[in-house]
């Protein structure tokens, strides 16, 4: 039987979202393959998570105790390579996120499986997985094939595929005990923070006056923010900007910030990096200015503008000031 | 505190126009200019800053060419105390076996962490720090902003998604991925990197490691690379600046948002 294994990710007591795409791409995989949807849950000793995942797969591998509340990274690792070599899968899917990050490199070491890592798109060619993944910051795409192996790892990256409601299921529960020779983990997690409460909102903006790393400068800061004011806007901007602390995590666009939902999001110098364009999915009207005329970000945008920003942003100001 | 980086010399791809290669499997890059992975050179940054603070040495690995020895001669005018290349010797090698020689290096090596970056922008896989840590046994984190060392632990902050933290105490040695953001890398000049050939740098080579053949073999590998299909992106304001900021404005004003 061929067996497709999802890593099912959860915080806080929460399916994250990745979870459900992931099992989507699976429950596809699956019908091509006359496969098997298998979930793996690592998780806390109660929580509604089991019902959610067992009508989208049909077998859940559940392991349950206090450490796996939330991810845990030497206890994820040891438990799902043990459940790897146990029940042998086809294909293992893993979010691309931040808790895939550090684990599915060392799963892959641990259990001697070929790994592609931020895939976007997942075929299965003569009995091999193939992916596509982007490179060079979303410039270009590449095809990637694997070396024959017993099974293969690849890490999903967050929106490649919808969360579709599928019809799987009711999953037979497999339990799994945490073996009594599982090593202590060496690292605990203390405590969860929110690092990007501040002053502003920008969730919650009708406009965005966005900047990133064309910005150039902090200096140059003001400029702009002077016509987000003038629109009647808020100031946001990408990751390079908070990266250079020119402005406060508050106001960062994206995956490690917030997703925004405004009616109008003005992009001016930034190129578009995927992690950025999750953010901004909910956006009404995006319009982009950016020297660069191979920017990812005028394949996200409605508008673009080939131009240097600082041009643009002083003939606006003109032109609002009649 | 002893502290290993590994860093990698990337082309520049931002504003450039780039073209696939003859044989379809990469981007042609000879036209190029090239520079540290900007994520290893905070790695590197926060590297020397903890070696400032607390003491120790600082030792920056290659693997790579003559020409990479550009991202070791950078270490060592920022402060890297010793610098080590691994020579390829013609070798196509995936994250697999990269990190394999890598752990072959290190394993010779007194350290209490290991530095590397989240990833690099060219591939961006992200794969290489984790499989280190996993070739050597060690406790890793992915994506880490903060390190604050204690006696044999490190309270570390992980970033994860929409803004949230985690905090945590991982015990040492320890290998860590850094993310952008996690400290202001300082500037250095063409000057200092000059001065900073005068330094030692050792060269190893790939088949002095003791390595098996399948220990190097590649576990995946590229078909083709191709750009994104034309179609589908956005509609393009022509003219200048002005032209441009008169479209801006009556496409705002069209949505209903006031100006």
């Amino acid at each position: 039987m061929t067996d497709i294994f999802v890593v099912i990710e959860h915080r806080l007591g929460e399916l994250r979202e990745i979870s459900l795409q992931m099992l989507t791409k699976a429950d596809e995989l699956g019908r091509k393959l006359s496969g098997r949807v298998t979930a793996v849950l690592l998780a806390g000793p109660e929580d509604g998570l089991d019902d959610e995942i067992a009508a989208r797969a049909d077998r859940l591998i559940v392991c349950r105790h206090d450490r796996l509340r939330n991810y845990d990274s030497d206890w994820s690792k040891e438990l799902l390579s043990r459940i790897i070599a146990d029940h042998q899968p086809f294909l293992t899917l893993i979010g691309h996120t931040p808790w895939g990050l550090d684990l599915a490199p060392a799963l892959a070491v641990k259990t001697g499986r070929p790994l592609a890592t931020d895939c976007l798109e997942i075929t299965v060619t003569d009995g091999r997985p193939e992916v596509i993944r982007q490179i060079y910051g979303g410039k270009m795409f590449s095809r990637i094939a694997f070396q024959e192996a017993p099974g293969y790892l690849i890490t999903v990256r967050p929106g490649a595929f919808p969360a579709e409601q599928i019809q799987r299921g009711p999953a037979e529960v497999v339990k799994v005990e945490v073996p009594a020779d599982l090593a202590q983990s060496r690292r605990e997690v203390i405590e969860y923070v929110d690092s990007s409460a501040g002053e502003v909102d920008i969730t919650q903006a009708e406009l965005l006056v966005s900047i990133g790393r064309g910005v150039g400068d902090e200096e140059n800061i003001p400029l702009v923010r002077e016509l987000a004011d003038l629109m009647g806007g808020t100031l946001s901007c990408s990751r390079p900007v908070v990266d250079k602390h020119w402005l406060p995590k508050a106001h960062q666009v994206g995956t490690s910030g917030k997703s925004v939902k405004p009616k109008v999001y003005l992009a001016l110098g930034i190129s578009g990096a995927f992690q950025h364009l999750a953010g901004i999915g909910g956006a009404g009207l995006v319009l982009a200015v950016n020297k660069d005329e191979k920017a990812p970000i005028f394949r996200a945008a409605d508008y673009g503008a080939v131009a240097d920003l600082f041009e643009v942003v002083e003939a606006l100001k003109e032109q609002l000031k009649g | 505190m002893n502290i290993v980086v590994c860093a990698k010399r990337v082309p520049i791809t931002q504003e450039v126009d780039l073209e696939i290669d003859q044989n379809g499997k990469d981007i042609k890059k000879d036209a190029l200019p090239f520079t540290i992975n900007e994520w290893d050179n905070y790695a590197l940054e926060e590297a020397v800053r903890l070696k400032e603070r607390l003491g120790g040495t600082v030792t920056a690995i290659t693997v790579g060419d003559e020409e990479d020895e550009e991202v070791l001669r950078r270490a060592q005018a920022m402060g890297a105390d010793r610098a080590i290349r691994v020579a390829p010797d013609g070798r196509a090698l995936d994250a697999f076996g990269l990190s394999g020689i890598l752990a072959q290096v290190i394993r010779e090596i007194d350290f209490d962490l290991i530095l590397t970056g989240v990833q690099a922008e060219d591939d961006n896989y992200g794969l290489i720090g984790i499989m280190l840590a996993e070739h050597l046994n060690l406790a890793h984190a992915a994506v880490v902003t903060a390190i604050e060392p204690e006696e044999r632990t490190a309270k570390i902050k992980v970033e994860l998604e929409g803004g949230l933290d985690e905090i945590s105490r991982i015990n040492l040695p320890a290998l860590l991925t850094i993310q952008t953001g996690i400290n202001e890398p300082r500037y250095v000049s063409v000057m200092a990197v000059r001065k900073a050939r005068k330094k030692e740098l050792e060269v190893r080579d790939i088949n002095s490691l003791g390595l098996a053949p399948e220990e190097l073999s590649p576990r995946i590998m590229t078909l083709e690379v191709y750009p994104p299909a034309d179609t589908g992106g956005a509609v393009m304001l022509e003219g200048g600046p002005p032209r441009i900021a008169e479209e801006i404005i009556r496409i705002v004003r069209e949505t209903g948002v006031n100006l």
